[in-house]
């Protein structure tokens, strides 16, 4: 029923009020003496060496396209896994040939290395 | 079947009591960890505000008020500001479709303790922790520090990562109950068989390796000890929150631990059947009881995840990985093959 999605979007609503009303109340009874040696980067003590916006491995973004092909898959499982005693033996194949496919790019990707970190 | 203006009103009433409640749970939540990590490690733990050190919550939070709260001019400041706000909103949300136990009568009417039962209140769960995601990755990289950088891609690599055998191991579960509605789930699992064993689905669905997959994922998602290495102060001081004081700190903090709570809750309702229990005695004692063994149960998984804290130590980056991707995987897609073989048997 649509109207059981409103409480969620009220709750969204006190939420997403509650927190930058806290946030507000705050900066008007802490104390603000900001000094240079605070304001550096942390780094135990010593000046920053070098800055953040290095470099950084590129098996970050391997991990995140892993991520979008099988967690795409897990979406497709969700409806077909409600809907499992109706599909019934149709179902059952349909979805062994689709996890069938899939394992076999799982076995590629693991033989290509694509899940060793470093 | 309720009236519209009361339905909205008695959804104010619930979503007010029940974040008040889980920021009180998170509250003490923290000080129950503190207080057993101090005993497993032969310390005392807070012991000085109030009995037992009971009152350590309110200190901590008046603590967390009157801090100085710094925004270092290197950070990218709207998305340093949005990002801590962008994890709790997240981390609170998702227990707005969490069943707590049955309907009680309020004033003649039925009232469900749930805020809301969505018939895809699973979905709206995951969506919303996958949101969540967003709050850490923003702030490790809006603070422009190395730690918090890497903190914050190590967090959204490890997230995205276990959030895959999550999904997966719940699609079990999804079979099983053959719903998306919690409250369907939780029905679902009433009764026994064999005369006794309750029909929970870790039993009588076989999803006790889903469940073990959910545990290890769970402990993952929510950034615990043994996977905390996006936190790992020995190596990333602080990790994505490095650069992060008072206010704003405190909002990762509840973050995480309202994740925890949620995970728990999802755990509970899922595998180890609700409010579902033995019911006996008059009918008020009827009507609290399911809420008793719902918190009871995950009240449970809570100190499961202190015991572990205390006991384990941290793996390392690329073990965590390899256990994710190598282990957990194939893992769950086998329960998931088993499961709907067991299930196509049985019917």
């Amino acid at each position: 029923m649509p109207q059981n999605y409103v409480p969620v979007f009220i709750f969204i609503a006190v939420v997403g009020t509650l927190i930058p009303i806290t946030l507000l109340l705050t900066k008007l009874v802490r104390p603000s003496n900001p000094h240079r040696e605070k304001l550096l980067p942390y780094e135990c003590g010593i000046d920053p060496v070098d800055r953040a916006r290095g470099r950084y491995t590129v098996r970050y973004y391997i991990v995140a396209i892993l991520f979008v092909v099988f967690d795409v898959e897990t979406i497709f499982l969700f409806p077909w896994a409600v809907k499992f005693k109706a599909f019934g033996l149709f179902g059952l194949l349909e979805m062994l040939i689709f996890l069938g496919i899939l394992i076999v790019g799982y076995i590629w990707i693991w033989q290509k290395g694509a899940l060793e970190w470093v | 079947m309720l009236s519209l203006p009361i339905f909205l009103v008695a959804s104010v009433v619930k979503i007010v009591l029940v974040i008040f409640i889980l920021l009180t749970a998170v509250a003490y939540t923290v000080w129950l960890e503190r207080k057993v990590v101090g005993h497993m490690q032969n310390r005392w733990g807070p012991s000085r505000v109030g009995p037992f050190g009971l009152l350590q919550p309110l200190a901590d939070g008046v603590k967390f008020l009157l801090k100085e709260d710094l925004t270092p001019p290197h950070v990218y400041r709207p998305l340093f500001i949005a990002a801590p706000m962008i994890a709790v909103i997240c981390a609170l949300t998702s227990i707005s479709v969490i069943p707590f136990g049955t309907a009680i009568p309020v004033a003649g009417h039925i009232i469900p303790l749930q805020i809301t039962d969505l018939n895809i209140g699973l979905l709206v769960i995951l969506g919303v922790t996958s949101i969540g995601v967003y709050g850490v990755a923003l702030a490790g990289w809006s603070s422009n520090s190395k730690y918090s950088l890497l903190g914050g891609l190590r967090a959204s690599a490890q997230m995205v990562s276990y959030e895959i055998c999550l999904g997966l191991s719940l699609v079990g579960v999804l079979i099983v109950s053959g719903s998306f509605s919690l409250q369907q789930i939780v029905e679902s699992q009433r009764g026994y068989f064999w005369g006794f064993i309750p029909k929970w689905n870790i039993f009588y669905g076989c999803q006790f390796v889903a469940f073990f997959i959910y545990l290890m994922a769970a402990y993952a998602e929510t950034n615990r000890i043994p996977f905390d290495l996006p936190e790992a102060e020995t190596e990333l001081v602080a990790g994505y929150h490095t650069e992060y004081s008072a206010m704003k700190f405190a909002m990762f903090f509840m973050a995480e631990y309202a994740n925890m709570i949620t995970v728990a809750c999802l755990a509970t309702i899922l595998f180890l059947g609700g409010g579902n229990g033995p019911l006996f005695g008059p009918p008020l004692l009827r009507l609290i009881l399911p809420t008793f063994y719902f918190v009871a149960k995950v009240f449970v998984f809570l100190f499961t995840y202190i015991w572990v804290r205390g006991t384990l130590p941290r793996f390392r980056y690329d073990q965590l990985m390899a256990f994710g991707w190598k282990f957990l995987f194939p893992l769950a897609i086998a329960n998931l093959v088993v499961t709907a073989l067991v299930v196509a048997y049985r019917s």
